[in-house]
């Protein structure tokens, strides 16, 4: 009998295991060619695909709701002659599993001609072939990690990108890491720094392009650790932290575990500043890190939204449209995806005297390498990798309980 | 070999919160032979409603001051979860095939984080949680967590009140009895049910307190939150031996130094550089829960039940 209880559990688990992986595929998929409406309208399907809960919901929501934002702007002023835009907005829970059920799903569907999302590069990873067997083009606002657009030898100099359909408005952490480094060594003066991550694809790939870069700068690095994701204690990494006799710390990951992490650093007694890169600029990073994170950095992609002569019409249409949730980091970026795709299918129709083309999504992953406007985050367009060729960066700092833009550039390696 | 102090003072702390979880799996387990997996979410209630009772009082009471009340709010909070979940969700399985109420307990636990999820007021993301802020300065480099002292105050605390609890008045003689042998026990008229319900209620106060010793460490609590913490605190449980309370507490705080020891030093070791740091820590937590039932399956201080059917 005493063997019974763990019997059961392994029972359970794989029972679980089952069930969730049953979830996502039990909604019958709406095949079929793209709908007319009554008004003899194409009603055409932008996919979304967010993590719309769980603990970076606060992102995702943002990403879904500038999206739709862009939609309807689309057809408020009829952006391309004859079709009206809709969203389909999935959740991937920030699960890779659940995003490449999520991609199936929106490959199927047919009306969906372009998907904007994931958030996390893990995700993404798990999303790409799918999108690319069925020719669907996908525009991230969020992805850094290089080896997406790059292939996975990027970092020997062998760029090659895997995926024809992936494009991104979000630069990569090539120079995200890169430029934090800098910023550490050249402005803040830090010459001893503490190397965290969380073991995720985007958390890995920025941590080690930090370190690299710091190294090279003549910087030390003094310690590295890694975390587990949904884990809150981390004070075994914080006091290794404070024994080393590091003037600083580096965290590749999300917020919830980077405000932890800050906050447990601290408590130590070491009151050193924590950086991280966008995954971390949420004002919920704010609210996690407790009391004593004035002076924690992060960088950001892009200029600050708020200060962009391009982003105010932005801002303003997303007050009035009454999101429940803010754009938080990503809102622009996923209004830009948005629109990208709107462009190239602007494209697509224009080129075929005026109509959707029987199999449109091939020639909406050609125009895309076309794309070319003026966004809410500055001019939109993509290199021969699906890469932004916007590399504008951010440092933002914590001051009395918001985050502050100090620095934006240009990178320029 | 200098962190050594550090590290035990926050391993105790860690182990001490896991301990108090623990007690919820082993009573529980110890009366009807059900593990609840459940249990860490009903620590993220008990996190809610301290959370909830914190809300309504004005901020400008100190947290020391509000501190009773929001162990108050939490213990109903989880209690009454806790026994609800007994009386309509386990109750009606009891005689029914184990793998049934197994099956629930996970059922229930998903349902509670999307209940907390969907209801409570902006539970999408984290809840920023009360802390008392600096640390107390000891010896050399040694730092006392003011959060922590209070779970290093409360564990023994508890553990002591459940303990006389147990030995010396009635209805702790009628759990000790209902433990034994359920069916005597009802012969020899002992309400059995309300035993259960009884064991159910005092791993959720139990769970509270955890809860709001979490929140204080953290800062922030979530409708995750449990499920780490429950499936840590079941392995404390098992390794102190499931069934024993005393077990529990122990199996939780060696689990906690072992962590944290485990982040320290694992990676000083030759050879064993890659092996080391935080992202390990589950590994050789659970590394250790094998070493230790390969030797006594019944778990450090659990008795041999094979004579129980």
């Amino acid at each position: 009998m005493r063997h019974r209880p763990f019997l059961l559990l392994t029972t359970t688990l794989t029972t679980c295991a089952l069930a969730l992986s049953a979830c996502g595929s039990r909604d019958p998929q709406k095949a079929g060619d793209a709908a007319g409406d009554a008004a003899g309208k194409t009603v055409v399907a932008i996919g979304v695909d967010a993590p719309l809960t769980g603990s970076v919901s606060a992102i995702g929501q943002g990403i879904k709701n500038s999206v739709d934002l862009a939609v309807r702007t689309a057809n408020k002023y009829g952006e391309v002659k004859g079709i009206t835009f809709k969203t389909v907005a999935l959740d991937d829970q920030a699960v890779p599993g659940t995003g490449q059920q999520n991609a199936a799903k929106l490959a199927a569907d047919k009306t969906v001609l372009g998907v904007v999302g994931p958030y996390n590069s893990g995700v993404a990873q798990s999303m790409q072939g799918i999108f690319a067997k069925s020719h669907l083009t996908q525009v991230s606002p969020a992805n850094t990690n290089p080896a997406l657009s790059l292939g996975d030898a990027w970092a020997k100099g062998d760029k090659k990108r895997p995926f024809p359909t992936y494009f991104r408005t979000a630069t990569t952490d090539l120079v995200q890491g890169r430029f934090a480094a800098q910023y550490y060594y050249n402005e803040s003066k830090k010459r001893r720094v503490f190397v965290v991550d969380d073991k995720q694809t985007y958390g890995m790939g920025l941590a080690a392009i930090f370190a690299q870069e710091f190294k090279h700068l003549g910087g030390q690095v003094v310690g590295t650790d890694h975390l587990t994701v949904k884990e809150t204690d981390f004070s075994g990494i914080a006091n290794k932290v404070k024994s080393s006799g590091a003037d600083s710390v580096y965290f590749g990951g999300q917020y919830p575990e980077g405000g932890l992490l800050s906050d447990q650093v601290k408590k130590t007694g070491a009151h050193i500043p924590l950086m991280g890169g966008d995954g971390m600029y949420d004002p919920a990073f704010i609210t996690a890190s407790g009391e004593s994170n004035d002076g924690d950095l992060v960088t950001s992609v892009g200029y600050p939204v708020e200060e962009l002569h391009s982003a105010r019409t932005f801002i303003k249409n997303y007050k009035k449209t009454g999101y429940k949730d803010p754009y938080a980091s990503h809102g622009g970026y996923s209004y830009d995806a948005a629109w990208a795709i709107i462009q190239a299918i602007k494209k697509t129709v224009q080129d075929n005297d005026g109509k959707l083309p029987e199999n449109p999504r091939p020639k909406i992953v050609e125009a895309m390498s076309d794309v070319y406007f003026g966004g809410v985050t500055g001019k939109v367009s993509f290199d021969e990798y699906g890469d932004t060729t916007n590399k504008q960066m951010t440092v933002y700092q914590v001051a009395g309980k918001i985050w502050k833009p100090i620095k934006s550039t240009t990178f320029e390696g | 070999m200098h962190e050594l102090p550090q590290v035990l003072v926050s391993g105790i702390a860690l182990g001490a919160l896991y301990g108090l979880i623990a007690i919820g799996y082993t009573m529980v387990y110890g009366i009807v032979q059900l593990i609840n997996f459940a249990h860490g979410e009903i620590v993220m209630i008990g996190a809610f409603g301290a959370l909830t009772i914190h809300l309504w009082l004005p901020d400008t009471i100190p947290l020391a001051a509000t501190l009773p009340l929001m162990l108050l709010g939490g213990v109903i909070a989880s209690v009454t979860v806790a026994g609800a979940a007994e009386r309509f969700a386990y109750r009606p399985l009891r005689n029914a095939p184990r793998l049934a109420p197994l099956i629930t307990t996970i059922g229930l636990s998903i349902a509670l984080q999307q209940i907390v999820w969907a209801f409570y007021p902006d539970a999408k993301k984290s809840r920023s949680f009360p802390q008392f802020g600096d640390a107390f300065q000891l010896a050399g480099n040694l730092r006392l967590q003011r959060d922590d002292l209070f779970v290093l105050i409360a564990a023994p605390l508890c553990m002591l009140a459940l303990g006389i609890f147990v030995a010396k008045s009635r209805t702790g003689r009628a759990m000790q009895a209902t433990a034994q042998d359920p069916d005597t026990a009802r012969l020899m008229g002992i309400n059995t049910d309300r035993i259960i319900v009884l064991a159910f209620a005092i791993g959720g106060a139990f769970a509270a307190v955890a809860a709001v010793a979490q929140g204080l460490r953290a800062g922030q609590i979530n409708f995750e939150m449990g499920f780490v913490l429950g499936l840590k605190a079941f392995t404390a449980a098992v390794l102190g031996g499931i069934g024993n309370i005393y077990g529990a507490m122990l199996g939780g705080v060696l689990l906690g130094i072992g962590e944290i020891a485990s982040v320290t030093y694992i990676q000083h070791i030759p050879g064993m550089h890659q092996l080391g740091g935080g992202g390990w820590k589950d590994v050789w937590a659970f590394a250790m829960l094998i070493a230790v039932l390969l030797v006594r399956p019944q778990g450090l201080l659990g008795e041999r039940v094979a004579d129980r059917a």
